[in-house]
């Protein structure tokens, strides 16, 4: 069987799909895709191989794509994604995930949590979340009030995380009836009077470990997190990283005690990489140190941002890793995050990058 | 029966849609559902909570802006159209 690599990419106006050999080097690119969909997050259904695509148009409303045959043909729906009438509209979608008994999840704007059990046809409120009683304190973040990373728990299909800005980590642990907040030990620094409130942290994306169910890594606003305890209790792994900001995170496929980061400069300062120095920065220690990777980055002049679902990895090894940019530039390292290539530098504003690996 | 154009973008969407419908119905509303049966899922796109029109969908009905409940005529003409925005 011949492997193939591909790069599923949001994007402000549309999703591309980038293909390659497990080379890595030269890639085909399709699209734009979605009928010029703004796409926060694209995913693959690793049961039935379908390519998810969640956004939303300024005209037409929320949407979670579908594609069945590659990206060749779509199909989209947000029936049922709804607050109902007295309720404001759900403007759009900005996270998907599938979880392990079949189901798709969907993270939307303003917070909240949508599940469909056919597919992406049809959708339903998972009402615990926004019944939870600190609802009324959530506040927005830059983005908005979203929630963005949805994590099913690998194993116990009881539990998931979710990711709202600008509120925190919550988890379900009798499948989204009730929710807890997890944010102890996450700073909040732009909360003076409550550096570790309950609820109000800016949790940017976080993932899980390999191979460690209760070992999760979280890009915070405030510094990056570490939690051994299934999210229970974080600790603080910011270390020598440049700066306490920033927006993307991915783990290692296969070792835990691997993930990488992309810093950026602090909100007030321009939110781009720090010094216009382009940089990719990387854990083998499960964050005690933190190694700065910029071979073939640009190191001057580098005024890139990277949004927090635009970093992914494949499964192959090496780790082949991809980033977009807000300026619409595509990365690549094919050698764990060693060196790096730029794919294309045309793009729309990059939104959401994924990577998979397929055969023929 | 009223006539409905309908914009490219929004077909785009529905492969296979026609631009120009005859339809029944007494109201925007009702001929936005009577829509929705011919083309499943056009509604989610013109119609959010409320329910009320997307924030940037306008519906003329004989050239006049409309909303969900503007009553509509056996031979009025409806046009749906995006509104020029974005980036």
């Amino acid at each position: 069987m011949t492997e193939r690599v591909r790069l599923l990419v949001g994007t402000k106006k549309g999703a591309f799909i980038l293909e390659s050999d497990i080379a890595r080097r030269a890639w085909t690119m399709r699209g734009p895709l979605c009928e010029g969909t703004a796409i926060h997050d694209m995913i693959v259904d690793p049961v039935s191989g379908a390519i998810l695509a969640g956004g939303g148009s300024a005209w037409y409303g929320p949407s979670v794509w579908r594609s069945d045959d590659g990206g060749t043909t779509w199909s989209h729906s947000s029936a049922g994604m709804t607050y109902g009438d007295d309720q404001p509209a759900v403007v759009t979608v900005w996270s998907l995930a599938t979880t392990p008994d079949g189901a798709i999840l969907a993270g939307v704007e303003p917070a909240g949590l949508f599940r469909s059990e056919d597919g992406g046809a049809t959708w339903a409120h998972v009402e615990g979340l926004t019944k939870h009683p600190t609802r009324p304190t959530w506040g927005p973040g830059a983005g908005g009030l979203i929630a963005h990373t949805i994590i099913p728990h690998p194993s116990d299909p009881a539990r998931t995380w979710v990711g709202i800005s600008a509120v925190g980590v919550f988890e379900t642990r009798d499948g989204g009836a009730t929710w807890e907040p997890r944010n102890v030990g996450v700073r909040a620094e732009f909360n003076p009077e409550n550096r570790f409130p309950v609820t109000g942290q800016c949790v940017h994306k976080f993932a899980l470990a390999a191979g460690e169910p209760e070992t999760l890594y979280q890009r915070n606003h405030c510094g990056v997190y570490r939690s051994d305890d299934g999210s229970e209790t974080w600790q603080e792994i910011t270390g020598n990283l440049p700066t306490d900001f920033g927006f993307s995170l991915v783990a290692h496929p296969r070792d835990p005690d691997i993930c990488w980061v992309i810093p950026l400069s602090a909100p007030e300062e321009g939110r781009f990489m720090p010094g216009a120095h382009a940089a990719v920065w990387r854990t083998r220690d499960r964050g005690a140190t933190w190694t700065r990777s910029d071979d073939g980055l640009p190191t001057h002049d580098a005024f890139l941002s990277v949004l927090r679902e635009a970093m992914a990895r494949d499964t192959l090894d090496p780790v082949g890793i991809a980033f977009g940019t807000g300026t619409g530039q595509l990365w690549h390292s094919a050698d764990d995050g060693d060196s790096w290539r730029m794919i294309t530098d045309t793009l729309p504003e990059i939104w959401a990058v994924e990577a998979d690996v397929v055969g023929d | 029966m009223a006539t409905v154009l309908l914009p490219g973008s929004l077909l785009a969407l529905f492969p296979g849609a026609a631009r120009r419908h005859e339809v029944d119905g007494a109201t925007v509303g009702a001929i936005i559902e009577a829509l929705d049966r011919a083309v499943p899922g056009l509604r989610d796109r013109l119609v959010e909570a409320g329910p009320r029109l997307r924030p940037h969908i306008n519906v003329f009905v004989d050239g006049v802006p409309a909303d969900l409940a503007t009553p509509v005529g056996r031979a009025s003409l409806i046009h749906v159209v995006p509104a020029v925005s974005g980036g």
